[in-house]
């Protein structure tokens, strides 16, 4: 294992901004797997760093196989973590939107350079991140289309799902359609939480990646196959939405098969008690993300379903 | 008359609404006037455009028998980023210029977002003010996607900003609020002007003017105006040249906004407070004026300090200018005094 800095930035009164990297074998590079972007990603790290600790180990017993580069960057951004803000310190911006970056640019877009730069060679890309509204997920693979992404390749992993993400304008300033464009096989990661540990959707992260480059002839690892992946595409994905806003009240959770008309979760009002809404399952299908906040806004997607086969 | 154009319902006894101000002529609706919508307040922290809506109302209200339009003003597209000092919709961290055209199908913020454009869309003008961010301070200027260059640029000269900028299309600006616009047919002008969380009166006095103009180019207002200053116009991405801070540390400048400099001037420094040492200093690359300078004074490596346009754009313009400007004294002898204030920006 090598630890390195991978970029860096002076500031004013605070230690460095320093991307760390931990490179693991010699040879072409292979894969590169990021975990958080965002301040709020502390499941993200959390995976990263398993990664690389199972990685020191297998290294050390030899299972790395021969011309394979591996690169583990548990952070792009320290700093928001270390603050409990989102996004970028001084400006709120997204680094994962600032995408291949501009060396000349502004700070964010100047990281996103420096770690593009030492990361779009790499064949396959692995990315743990997460979704913009708060909730939990079923364990999922997630690529976008970009007419670049390789269905079948990520059926290694072994997941239960494979979301098929079709492209919106803002898409195309993130790591993963970067990586695609820059011809790398680009995978974001969704385990089933964010800003808490969830130590069961972390191991089977863990297991798939390395059940991957197992496959991939990288790594020499053997556990079971995990799941047959259900290929989904994003817009066939049932939302179910809220009419009301209120006290959020779920009944079902991640993972649940529920049937047509079974209550999903109640809207409560604040202060007076009674049920204002409930949200039912409109088909038979099984939960995918499910909200986890205690309110809810009006029209908000608190779960989203995949209909079960008929 | 003042309509709540989308209203939603939030968690704990407040419903958030988006309101705007019709202003019709005096003598009633014929279904044939044209409509200006002076829009502000997309981004929470940017203020600018709060000046702007209470004085272009006061002064339609003065002079009512004037209008012969239709006025509508939107002074507060995301209320709850005013109330909190966010550039963004709170709590769901986005960027509301990001989310148009929206959805009605979708979730609030996106709700929002269809409903303004409904309401604004069919506008035959609209103005959408910004004041840049808390960071930059920015000369009155109005900002034009290249693909609506050849639709665009004749109305925003007619507004009284200082400068034109006409920049390279992206995706990731499809879905702005203007973009949204400006592919369905309502054109529809962005404009740049001050800082964030502060209002510059003096910028606010100069778009209304502008606004004047443009409304009675439009047969909105028959009231008397003044002639608008001839913006410099950029259209070339190497006219502008961006200074990004080499250091982390505190920017203290050492020139005046929208300066005219010569490559070598000292723009201003980067200082460590703690060592007490310059870690940078800033001096102009090229010969050129400085139309956007940073305001606030902490910067990180890469940070935006300013932007220079160069002199060769500014000199092209006044040169363009001065010829207009001889043509149009021959052909006017009335008013002279008037015009020749307009074009010094002494209101
Ligand atoms: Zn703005």
């Amino acid at each position: 294992m090598r630890k390195k800095v991978i970029y860096e930035i002076k500031s004013l009164y605070r230690d460095n901004f320093r991307v760390t990297g931990y490179e693991f074998g010699e040879g072409e590079e292979s894969v590169c797997i990021v975990g958080n972007t965002r301040g709020n990603e502390i499941q993200q790290i959390y995976v990263c760093s398993q990664i690389v600790n199972r990685f020191k180990r297998l290294e050390e017993e030899g299972k790395i196989r021969e011309g394979h580069k591996i690169l583990v960057i548990p952070s792009i951004n320290p700093y928001s973590v270390n603050i409990q803000k989102r996004f970028w310190p001084t400006d709120n911006t997204d680094i994962n939107r600032m995408f291949p970056g501009y060396h000349l640019g502004e700070t964010t877009q100047r990281i996103a350079a420096g770690v593009f730069e030492n990361i779009k060679n790499y064949k396959y890309g692995m990315q743990f991140t997460s979704f913009y509204m708060p909730g939990k997920f079923t364990p999922h693979v997630r690529m976008m289309k970009t007419g670049f992404e390789d269905v079948e390749l990520a059926k290694k992993f072994g997941m239960p799902y494979i979301i098929l993400r079709n492209t919106r304008p803002y898409d195309t300033t993130t790591l993963n359609y970067n990586w695609q464009i820059w011809e790398t096989n680009a995978f974001s990661i969704y385990t089933t939480a964010t800003n808490v540990i969830d130590k069961a959707s972390a191991n089977m992260a863990i297991r798939s990646v390395l059940t991957f480059l197992n496959k991939e002839d990288i790594v020499d690892y053997h556990s079971h196959d995990g799941y047959i992946s259900e290929v989904v595409d994003d817009r066939d994905m049932i939302s179910v939405r809220t009419k009301k806003a209120g006290i959020f009240e779920g009944i079902v959770n991640v993972g649940d098969e529920v049937i047509k008309g079974q209550p999903l979760a109640n809207i409560i009002a604040p202060y007076e008690g009674h049920i204002v809404e409930t949200l039912e399952a409109p088909e038979d299908s099984i939960v995918f993300f499910a909200h986890d906040e205690p309110i809810t806004y009006a029209n908000t997607a608190v779960y989203k379903l995949i209909q079960r086969e008929k | 008359m003042i309509k709540t154009i989308a209203s939603v319902s939030l968690p704990v006894d407040e419903v958030l609404e988006i309101k705007k101000h019709r202003i019709i002529p005096a003598g009633g609706v014929t279904g044939k006037e044209k409509r200006i919508s002076v829009v502000t307040g997309i981004h929470g922290d940017e203020l600018e455009g709060q000046y702007v809506c209470y004085e272009m109302i006061r002064r339609i209200n003065e002079q009512k028998d004037n209008l012969t339009g239709i006025v509508d003003i939107y002074p507060a597209m995301n209320p709850l980023g005013i109330d909190s000092i966010t550039r963004g919709i709170p709590a769901f961290d986005l960027d509301m210029n990001r989310l148009f055209p929206g959805n009605k199908d979708g979730d609030m913020t996106e709700y929002m977002a269809a409903y303004i454009i409904k309401d604004v869309l069919g506008s035959d003008a609209v103005i959408d003010i910004h004041a840049s961010n808390i960071y930059l301070t920015e000369i009155p200027q109005i900002r034009i996607n290249e693909l609506h260059r050849d639709w665009l640029v004749p109305i925003a000269k007619k507004t009284n900003v200082d400068f034109i900028w006409v920049h390279g299309a992206s995706t990731v600006l499809e879905s702005t609020f203007a973009y949204s616009l400006n592919s369905r047919n309502t054109p529809t002008l962005v404009v740049e002007m001050g800082v964030g969380m502060r209002i510059t009166k003096k910028y606010g006095d100069q778009l209304v003017e502008g606004l004047f103009n443009l409304m009675r180019e439009m047969g909105i207002w028959k009231g008397k105006t003044k002639e608008p200053r001839k913006p410099i116009i950029s259209e070339n991405p190497d006219d502008v040249t961006y200074l990004n801070a080499a250091k982390s540390g505190v920017f203290v400048p050492n020139v005046k906004h929208w300066e005219r400099l010569k490559k070598g001037d000292h723009i201003g420094s980067i200082i460590d407070p703690l060592k007490g040492v310059v870690l940078d200093k800033i001096v102009s690359p090229v010969d050129g004026i400085l139309f956007t300078i940073r305001d606030y004074p902490i910067v990180s490596e890469g940070s935006l300090v300013g932007r220079l346009l160069r002199e060769e754009v500014v000199r092209a313009s006044e040169i363009v200018n001065e010829q207009i400007s001889k043509n149009d004294r021959e052909q006017v002898n009335e008013n002279t005094r008037d015009y020749m204030d307009g074009q010094k920006g002494e209101f």
